[in-house]
């Protein structure tokens, strides 16, 4: 059986009074890819989020590798090393040159020597073809391209768990394409593990071996990759396929 | 005497005057500049206690006038006990409205600083520490720039109040000599003169690197 790598149990999450998530129970093994889906507001961002810190919660537990989190922003330092995040709005850091993006985290936080690090970045930079690139700014990037070095930089950390937040929906269109065949390439070739939240339905199909599929903060129904675009459990995530066109 | 005569005959006092107020303005920017980072940092980092209190010499240094403080400098601190002559006061004094107006400034810069920019730096592990140091600061201080620099300019034009504790600078010189001689028009004139002459190429190196910085680091 393959290692479990995140478990999430009775999460709740409440922003002041609203409820935002409610009673979250999933888990996910090592290779798995799970796509995150729902209207917007359903709380995929919030959730996602809650699973490397950066939004608190006020019940439940997450347990990562085997060991439950402590909800300080302390321990929560530690686990982020073994997650990687790449956000909507890429964010690479505007000061430093794509390389020193790159490697702020290895060598900082992770303590390698700088010249590992460096050239597994530089293998990095190649696998998603932006060797060229390592000396630009990132004000000399194209959104695709720092969406492509974000992700290269959240993968530098040799991370066990990737979370992609709606990564693709900044990009014009002709940009997504390209930033989404990385992810795919790293699902199928690193088997990494990873939760994906997209509003790209024939890229969660193709991708996602277990879909989780949430509204009003609710996981309403947790069903494998294929079988929920062919046929959904329940009547919610049928409208809302629809209702994305698919 | 001809109004041309009149400037001749007085430019070596002013020139005395000029000097000291460049010099007391140079001390006093550079003074509130520490003041001003030391509080904008004791705030960013929430240390305690001591964030409190540069929080409340803020407000009263910045809910003060100038000349009120320097009042309470040189008359009020005496009968305290302590006596300062009135060239440290006014720089004690300029230093106290100044640090907060810098302080207020670097805070800006900071709080300026995107959260998804905090969010990502914490993302890849970085403490506390490395995220202000990596992150927030290189980032925070270019976003404060415009604000330091207005403070600057600021604080220059506010030494002529140094006048009312009898520091001889250039506006204090020029008062003098309006009342000796009576001749505002040429003693006024070259007073214009004399801070446009600090002022103008202050503010237009500043405007540049304003740009400058700006250009260099900007553009996610």
């Amino acid at each position: 059986m393959a290692k479990q790598i995140i478990k999430v149990e009775h999460l709740e999450k409440y922003y002041q009074k609203d409820h935002i998530l409610h009673d979250i129970n999933f888990s996910i093994d090592q290779g798995e890819v799970v796509a995150l889906l729902g209207p917007s507001g359903s709380g995929k961002s919030t959730l996602i989020r809650c699973l490397n810190g950066l939004e608190a919660y006020q019940k439940g537990t997450i347990t990562f590798n085997g060991k439950q989190v402590e909800p300080t922003e302390k321990y929560w330092q530690q686990v982020r090393q073994k997650i990687g995040m790449v956000f909507q709005s890429y964010d690479l850091f505007p000061n430093l040159t794509v390389l020193d993006n790159i490697l702020l985290g290895p060598v900082k936080v992770q303590h390698q020597s700088p010249k590992v690090a460096q050239a597994s970045a530089e293998k990095l930079l190649d696998q998603v073809g932006l060797r060229d690139y390592e000396k630009a700014y990132p004000r000399q990037l194209s959104g695709g391209q720092k969406q492509r070095i974000a992700i290269v930089r959240a993968l530098a950390l040799k991370p066990e768990l990737m979370l992609f937040d709606e990564v693709t929906a900044s990009l014009d269109p002709e940009m997504v394409r390209g930033v989404l065949n990385i992810i795919s390439k790293l699902a199928q070739d690193a088997n990494m593990t990873m939760i994906v939240v997209t509003h790209e339905m024939n890229f969660a199909q193709q991708i996602a071996d277990r879909v989780l599929f949430l509204e009003d903060g609710r996981i309403l129904e947790q069903t494998k990759g294929d079988q929920f675009f062919k046929q959904p459990q329940t009547d919610r995530a049928r409208a809302f396929l629809e209702s994305m066109a698919f | 005497m001809s109004s041309w005569q009149i400037i001749q005959q007085s430019l070596p006092l002013f020139e005395k005057g000029f000097v000291l107020t460049l010099w007391l303005s140079f001390i006093g920017i550079i003074g509130s500049i520490i003041v001003g980072l030391i509080c904008s940092l004791l705030k960013y980092f929430r240390v305690p206690i001591l964030s409190k209190i540069a929080v409340i010499y803020v407000e009263v240094s910045r809910n003060t006038p100038l000349l009120v403080q320097l009042f309470f400098l040189y008359y009020a601190f005496p009968v305290l006990g302590f006596k300062l002559n009135a060239e440290l006061c006014g720089i004690v004094g300029l230093i106290f409205l100044g640090g907060s107006y810098m302080a207020e400034g670097f805070s800006g810069g900071f709080d300026g600083v995107s959260k998804t920019q905090v969010e990502t730096g914490k993302a890849i592990g970085l403490s506390q520490l490395q995220l202000a140091r990596y992150v927030v600061f290189p980032q925070g201080l270019i976003l404060s720039v415009p604000a330091l620099a207005a403070n600057m300019i600021f604080l220059i034009k506010e030494t002529s109040i140094f006048t009312v504790i009898a520091i001889p600078e250039m506006t204090n010189t020029a008062l003098d000599l309006i009342g000796m001689y009576y001749r505002s028009n040429e003693y006024l004139l070259m007073l214009v003169i004399g801070y446009a002459l600090i002022l103008i190429p202050l503010s237009l190196i500043l405007t540049i690197l304003e740009k400058r910085v700006r250009y260099g680091s900007f553009g996610n």
